[in-house]
């Protein structure tokens, strides 16, 4: 027995500074890999949260009205109006009623019952052969002006439609002397649901990447417990690596998981490739998980941090990261603010990477702002982790 | 009583306003948010950057690239010479549109052949592309008409007269702006409870409460009345810079808001004592605030049409208090909504307020094992 303790100890003696310190760093991970893992609330974080997510947002937010109910109101039914519903009536994007007055009418656009009027006026049989032409009044619903907007644009399709019909019908050329002909790049159906989900990852992975560390720190202190890692030879770099890397992992395994949804289930088309996807994963994962952690190391209050989560996460990358409202058209001085905000900068990469393929004069840009985020979060908490109390 | 229940409520206020940085927190990013979402938030189209190619030698083709190049939506980027350059410049987002007029444009419009022009549009964005096609066809239109009045053409036997009611000019900022009335108020409402009984809880000061005489009932009014003051002070600073600063029309009653908003807050005050009297530690009270929100903001109408949804999202949409209170709120901004129509969603409201209040008191009992 007391033969073997010497020579333990210059074993000890014997290990280098480096090898001493990697021994200290994967007890440390995997101290907290354990606890991550035993919370249920960071599995449920980094898994059952974007599949809930995904699966209720990916179905429910759309931006592509179909079946849209709109009131026809026909003053004096004749073969020309007839026509002119059955137009309506087949395009999938509306469920016309037909209604007897404008009166009427009215009263359902004011109750929201439908979305539009649209008005063929007595004389309207009479007056499409006159040199001026009949008008169509269509009312719209302004009160949602993009869904309005989006319902005008679909009248307008049908009027067209039923033009060609008419000229057709009466043997004389209708078609107008400029025909613009339309090409989508990159999402020819027009899907909203592909511009949508890529940039909902975003949303998602800025939530877990908040969620799993914005308290982590915080309740460290709380709890009394980082004064007992104050005393264990941990450096404060060891200490933030070690709450890192668990974390890390668990929430690129919500970024793989979220792909997999994206293109299993909601059929977009991954044009470019996954080692961009993942690789800006990791950048953006770095940088939501350093935000945390900042939040978490400043405010040192579960409470306090708790609450700078809830309102500095989701809500700005929500309405500033391009994922519903378009970047470039924001006011400039707004333009400023949204460089702030990293879920941006994954956005832009998401929708081009699904969407368009490897194009590397977005990707690079973007990933190198990732980069810097990151490293200033992780940079500031890592000089705010002083080991000393107050 | 009375003087008791007061005395919690004066305590729970005291609470959040003293604490610098919750007074900070309940202060400035509502502040800072509604003066960048309110610009930031918009469906409009401004200053998109689109490049002309025009390979027609004619005066009709530079007509058309006046047409668009006027419109003070479009700004130009590029005129460009070959089809090759059209792909780089869409690809890095330089350019959403390029408008390619062939080299017959002219000379199909004066033999009175359809002339075409490309457009070709960056579908990344597809509400853009789609609102982008709208634009460009309205120009088309615009030329045409101007075309055939000009050649003697003859004119479509009928056109549109496309009106719009509550928001003449299709603003979307009108609509946008008291959405945002209702996001700002969830969000402080429910910062303000969700966490309340958790920490309480983690500290031990819970059950000191509940050894007090107070009733359930009464450490519920103490916990409610103060966020829905901060609730009601804030909305009303969210109304007013949305009438005064954004402009946009209030024609309602604002007794109808003010009993909605208020109703309105309690449902959340009620969700958040929930789930915050239902988790073990502040760790888990985030977390159900986070599942309460983010479900509750994008499955409201905020941004994205209810009626787009399917079938079964729609109904989970019934349980959102944000729905009924979007409804109210902009309802009141631009429609003047008549009182029957605001009851007509109003009675949801409350029945959410009475369920989720009535589950926090009885959760703050029965939830010690």
């Amino acid at each position: 027995m007391s033969s073997t303790t010497p020579e333990r100890s210059t074993g000890t003696r014997e290990l280098s500074a480096g090898a001493r310190r990697r021994m200290r760093l994967a007890g440390f991970v995997r101290k907290e890999m354990l606890q991550a893992l035993r919370d249920p609330s960071s599995i449920s974080i980094a898994f059952v949260l974007p599949l809930f997510l995904l699966f209720l947002f990916g179905y429910g937010i759309s931006l592509d009205a179909r079946q849209v109910p709109i009131a026809l109101v026909v003053e004096n039914p004749t073969s020309d109006t007839a026509s002119f519903a059955a137009s309506f009536g087949q395009s999938p994007y509306f469920a016309p009623h037909m209604v007897r007055d404008t009166h009427s009418a009215e009263a359902a656009l004011r109750a929201g019952e439908v979305a539009g009027i649209v008005v063929l006026r007595a004389d309207f049989s009479r007056r499409i052969w006159y040199p001026n032409g009949a008008p169509i009044q269509v009312i719209v619903n302004g009160t949602d002006a993009n869904t309005g907007r989006i319902v005008t644009g679909y009248v307008d399709g049908a009027w067209r439609v039923w033009l060609t019909q008419l000229g057709a019908e009466r043997g004389v050329d209708l078609t107008p002397p400029v025909v613009a002909a339309w090409r989508v790049w990159f999402n020819p159906a027009v899907r909203s649901r592909n511009f949508l989900v890529p940039g909902l990852i975003a949303i998602i992975m800025t939530l877990i990447g908040a969620l799993l560390t914005a308290l982590v720190v915080a309740r460290e202190w709380e709890r009394g417990t980082m004064e007992a890692l104050m005393v264990t030879p941990l450096s404060a770099s060891e200490f933030l690596l070690g709450k890192l890397i668990p974390y890390f992992l668990l929430g690129m395994g919500g970024m793989m998981l979220s792909v997999a949804m994206a293109i299993g289930l909601f059929h977009v088309p991954l044009m470019g490739s996954f080692a961009v996807l993942f690789g800006a994963a990791a950048l953006f994962l770095l940088a939501a998980l350093g935000m945390g952690l900042l939040i978490s190391t400043v405010s040192k209050n579960q409470f306090v941090a708790g609450q700078i989560a809830i309102i500095t996460t989701f809500m700005p990358a929500f309405i500033l990261s391009g994922f519903i409202f378009d970047v470039a058209s924001m006011p400039r001085a707004v333009q400023i603010v949204t460089l702030l905000i990293p879920a941006r900068y994954f956005v832009a990469v998401l929708q081009t990477v699904f969407l368009a393929g490897n194009v590397w004069s977005v990707i690079v840009p973007n990933s190198l702002a990732l980069a810097l985020m990151a490293a200033f979060f992780l940079g500031n908490t890592r000089r705010l982790t002083r080991k000393r109390l107050e | 009583m009375w003087p008791r229940i007061w005395a919690l409520v004066v305590k729970e206020f005291l609470a959040v306003a003293k604490d610098p940085r919750s007074r900070f927190v309940l202060i400035v990013p509502p502040v800072v948010q509604l003066l960048v979402f309110g610009y930031a938030a918009t469906f409009d189209l401004g200053h998109v950057r689109v490049a002309f190619y025009n390979e027609d030698a004619g005066a009709d083709g530079r007509a058309l690239v006046a047409r668009f190049s006027g419109s003070p939506v479009f700004s130009k980027v590029a005129d460009l010479s070959r089809d090759a350059q059209i792909a780089p410049l869409i690809d890095r987002k330089a350019a959403t549109l390029v408008v390619h007029i062939g080299q017959t444009f002219s000379r199909d419009l004066r033999v009175h052949q359809p002339a075409t022009v490309q457009l070709i549009v960056d579908g990344r964005n597809s509400n853009t592309a789609l609102i982008l096609l709208g634009y460009a066809n309205t120009i088309v239109s615009a030329f045409n008409r101007d075309w055939l009045r000009t050649h003697g053409g003859r004119q479509p036997p009928a056109s549109l007269v496309v009106r719009s009611w509550f928001n003449p000019n299709l603003q979307s900022r009108w609509f946008i702006v008291p959405g945002i009335v209702a996001l700002l108020t969830l969000v402080i409402a429910l910062v303000v409870t969700s966490l309340s009984v958790a920490r309480e809880r983690e500290l031990g000061t819970f059950d000191q409460l509940l050894v007090t005489p107070l009733q359930p009932v009464h450490i519920l009014i103490g916990k409610a009345l103060p966020a829905l003051l901060i609730g009601l002070v804030e909305g009303t600073f969210i109304v007013v810079v949305a009438v005064l600063w954004f402009r946009v029309p209030f024609l309602g009653n604002l007794g109808w808001l003010y009993v909605a908003l208020s109703l309105f807050l309690l449902a959340v005050i009620g969700v958040g004592l929930t789930i915050s009297s239902l988790v073990r530690t502040q760790q888990q009270a985030i977390l159900g605030a986070f599942l309460f929100l983010v479900p509750a903001v994008i499955l409201s109408g905020f941004a994205t049409p209810i009626t787009n949804m399917p079938p079964l999202v729609q109904a989970l949409t019934w349980l959102n208090p944000m729905r009924y209170f979007l409804v109210i709120v902009r309802g009141l901004f631009l429609q003047g909504m008549p009182a029957d129509l605001i009851v007509h969603h109003l009675w949801p409201l409350a029945l959410i307020a009475l369920v989720t209040l009535a589950l926090a008191t009885w959760l703050f009992r029965h939830h010690l094992e």
